[in-house]
């Protein structure tokens, strides 16, 4: 059979706790096809992935490699049925030479010889056009060239099933070209590629066929010559469904924040805000949606002055003397004392803002360390005000002397938001506020904005769930590779149009 | 006199030299045992211990005594106190992940605390005068050295002099050298202590890594121990006489630049510094403690122009101190 499947998953489900990661997912990938999967942040595309590559084991359903069912337990037997996955964090020893990172771990016949290996890896180099020199130092070696050898670490095992978990999100466009190049040539030589992606133009331009995940269910798979961008981008995002969280009409709204053509590199190099102008108004909610990674986190830390920019300015419209003050030439300290406030929430919850190990009051309290007399600290304000946020926002806890780390998410969220609510802010900065939260606790949290709102404060929300999004903000600014990709009115706009800007790049040239 | 001075420096080098050794193996592994002055002091107790024990058997006879067998037990009772040691240091920091500093601490003073009350037992149990026990019979084998070396002049002092410890430091730092650069077994410990959890998703068991690196790292500090009380000391163990010689032989570590041939050099190094004191006239006693200071002020010298330098290599593995666990995710 020409057409058999190299390999073939069959009603995969995975559950992790109450969440259901994958359900019901069937696909396969034959020998000499690329097969994109596509999904938003949490659509679990790498929990899928991770099954296959031998991380997770599904609770129901079925692989087959090459028409046998095959158990795959743990990441050795992946190997061993020449399963190869590059993942986004790249997983090498920065002092060894790319070579020692290819061979770690291996146990070739005869006896250890690095030339040897490096001869081979000259050869694998060749046969896909690859660039990288064998000899050179992992840490001397940029993200693209760090990719590469992974990719050549799994050629060397002799995989010829390759899973690449977002290849691209650390890329330069030309190395991103330079890599679907050798892809190409990998899918000809006649091995079976998977990767996984949320860009479509990269879709389009490479794969051969595309699975669509959304929410963790399936949802179809096209071949890419019968499809565009439009029927993907609805296959992914979905159809929109009705929150009803309420939303306010904005009053007496006033430029507050006019960011203006900021620029920031960060430690790598990499230009992760390119060019950002927005103005926020206070009384208004402005959104921000883009793919994680973005640039979000950046934006905001610029504005808060945790961020060094390159170029442009972030200039505060200062409701007290009327002056528009320039954020960049400030420290954060000041720019807080402007009003300027910041709950950010990351990936670990308590990561920025909290500290797991102290108590209520004393977070409450990492921000008013300096008032007090003398050495001594003022300890019954931030007691008031713990006390106050506990029946304010209703924070479950057994009182104020517990430690923030065993609250749970919501509450620890609550207290975060809490507390920089209670400053009295005129700008409010909050990103991904509801993550990991369970109903109730966010439409609390949304409450909370839509007050802040009312009292005229100017609220940035960065989100991740395009229907929420659409029903809390008033404009929502989308982000794409650090670049505004557009504003749109969130009264009007849909999903469908969001979806589209958030996956386009370099200035919309590749929608064409 | 020259001669005397150089040959003089090699044997007070060798304890530094075993006591390095081992703890490059182990911090090639990722784990910073800071109980390797306990590890040898426990090396020395052991091959006290075992000399004892033997020359009581042979009811302190010379003529009674097997050479091969005098060598051997002290050198086992050694090699074991110090693996016991290292067993103890990695079920702490490898299993139950405990903070590497504090177990290596308290091993340190452990260590220590057991070897003086062996020794003191053993005081106490020969009844003897001085406060300290003499084996001389057990370290005229250790001494014995090479026959014809007294015939070759200042090169026969210099290079042919020394008991078979020296020797055999210098072959075993010799042999971790070529094992962590030039083999797959060594490639994969310095993964382990650059990265486990790239060791780990190569297929290499870690723990196991971990173990044996440890374990063997202790055996090999211990044997400095041994060399100090039975060649240096002349078979004669006083509760602390070692003095601070393990944690000189953790600062080679640094001087050394985690590479054992660096450390043979260095070791000989600090041996000559910690006794050029006495090859120079007329030092008053303050002038000779500054002199004792030498090979610390050496040590960071080099870690100021290594930290300046920036040079990857010449850092510490990158997962040294923390404990690994495997991602739950």
């Amino acid at each position: 059979m020409a057409t058999q499947a190299a390999i073939e998953l069959r009603n995969i489900t995975k559950t992790f706790g109450h969440v259901v990661a994958n359900k019901n997912v069937s696909l396969t990938v034959a020998r000499g096809e690329i097969l994109s999967i596509l999904g938003e942040n949490g659509s679990g595309k790498t929990t899928l992935m991770n099954m296959i590559s031998g991380i997770y084991f599904p609770d129901e359903g079925e692989i087959f490699i090459d028409g046998k069912e095959a158990v795959i337990t743990s990441p050795k037997d992946a190997f061993d049925y020449k399963i190869g996955m590059i993942h986004q964090h790249f997983k090498l020893v920065d002092v060894f030479s790319a070579t020692e990172n290819i061979v770690l771990g291996l146990n070739e016949a005869g006896k250890y010889n690095l030339e040897a290996a490096e001869d081979r890896v000259k050869t694998i180099c060749e046969r896909y056009g690859f660039e990288v020199e064998p000899k050179k130092k992992v840490y001397t070696m940029s993200v693209s060239e760090k990719q590469t050898v992974e990719i050549i670490k799994v050629l060397y095992r002799g995989a010829d099933i390759l899973i690449l978990d977002e290849p691209t999100a650390v890329l330069t466009p030309q190395e991103t070209q330079k890599l679907f190049a050798v892809l190409r040539r990998m899918r000809d030589d006649g091995k079976a590629i998977i990767i996984i992606t949320h860009k479509l133009h990269e879709v389009l331009s490479l794969s051969d066929r595309v699975a669509v995940l959304r929410k963790g269910e399936y949802i179809g798979t096209v071949n890419t010559a019968e499809t565009n961008e439009a029927e993907l981008t609805e296959m992914m995002v979905g159809k929109k469904i009705e929150l009803n969280i309420h939303r306010s009409e904005p009053k007496n709204t006033v430029p507050r924040l006019e960011v203006h053509h900021i620029d920031c590199t960060n430690r790598e190099g990499v230009l992760v805000l390119d060019d950002v102008s927005f103005t926020a108004n206070s009384g208004e909610i402005l959104g921000i949606a883009g793919i994680a990674g973005s640039g979000q986190r950046e934006l905001l830390e610029a504005i808060a002055g945790l961020q060094k920019l390159d170029s442009g300015a972030v200039l505060y419209n200062n409701p007290q003397t009327g002056n528009m003050d320039n954020l960049c030439s400030k420290t954060p300290l000041q720019i807080r004392e402007l009003g300027v406030r910041l709950s950010f929430v990351p990936e670990d919850r308590l990561g920025m803002g909290l500290v797991g190990n102290m108590d209520i009051v004393d977070n409450m309290m990492l921000r008013s360390y300096t008032k007090g007399k003398g050495v001594f600290l003022e300890r019954k304000p931030p007691k008031e005000l713990a006390e106050h946020i506990i029946d304010e926002l209703e924070v479950v806890t057994p009182g104020v002397n517990t430690p923030v780390r065993r609250l749970s998410g919501g509450n620890v969220q609550k207290v975060l938001v809490g507390r920089e609510i209670a400053a009295a802010p005129t700008v409010f900065m909050a990103a991904y506020p509801v993550r990991g939260l369970d109903i109730n606790s966010s439409y609390t949290i949304y409450n909370l904005l839509n007050q802040q709102k009312e009292q005229g404060v100017a609220v940035i929300f960065v989100g991740e769930d395009l229907d929420v999004l659409l029903e809390l903000c008033d404009r929502i600014l989308v982000i794409g590779s650090g670049r505004v990709n557009g504003i749109v009115d969130a009264r009007t706009a849909t999903k469908e149009e969001i979806g589209l800007l958030m996956t386009k790049t370099d200035g919309g040239k590749q929608n064409g | 006199m020259i001669t005397a001075f150089i040959s003089s420096a090699i044997p007070l080098g060798v304890p530094l030299l075993y006591g390095s050794t081992g703890e490059i193996v182990t911090e090639k592994s990722g784990h910073l045992n800071l109980g390797i002055p306990g590890i040898m002091y426990v090396g020395g107790i052991g091959g006290v211990i075992g000399a004892f024990l033997y020359e009581l058997a042979c009811g302190n006879d010379i003529a009674n005594m097997n050479p091969a067998l005098a060598i051997l037990i002290p050198l086992l009772c050694s090699i074991g106190g110090a693996i016991l040691m290292g067993l103890l240091y990695s079920f702490l920091t490898v299993t139950l992940r405990v903070n590497q500093n504090v177990t290596g601490l308290a091993l340190t003073t452990f260590g220590i605390g057991l070897g003086n009350f062996f020794g003191g037992s053993l005081i106490k149990l020969v009844d003897s005068d001085m406060p300290s026990i003499v084996l001389t019979k057990t370290s005229s084998f250790f001494r014995a050295s090479l026959p014809f070396a007294d015939d070759l002049g200042w090169f026969g002092e210099i290079f042919l002099s020394h008991d078979f410890l020296t020797y055999l430091s210098i072959v075993v730092a010799l042999v971790v050298s070529f094992v962590l650069n030039r083999t797959r077994v060594g490639l994969n410990l310095r993964a382990v202590g650059e990265n486990p959890a790239t060791a780990d998703a190569a297929g290499i068991h870690v723990t196991r890594y971990k173990y044996v690196a440890t374990c063997l790292g202790s055996a090999i500090a211990g044997l400095g121990g041994l060399q100090y009380v039975m060649a240096y000391a002349n078979g004669v163990w006083s509760n602390d006489a070692f003095g601070d010689r393990g944690w000189m032989a953790i600062a080679l570590v640094i001087f050394a630049l985690w590479k054992p041939t660096m450390a043979i050099f260095g070791s000989f190094l600090f041996g000559a510094l910690c006794n050029a004191n006495n090859y120079i006239n007329g030092l008053g006693d303050a002038t000779q403690e500054l002199f004792k200071m030498l090979p610390y002020v050496v040590t960071i010298i080099v870690l100021v122009i290594t930290s300046m330098r920036k040079k990857r290599e010449h850092q510490p593995p990158q997962g040294l101190g923390l404990p690994y666990f495997r991602e739950e995710r």
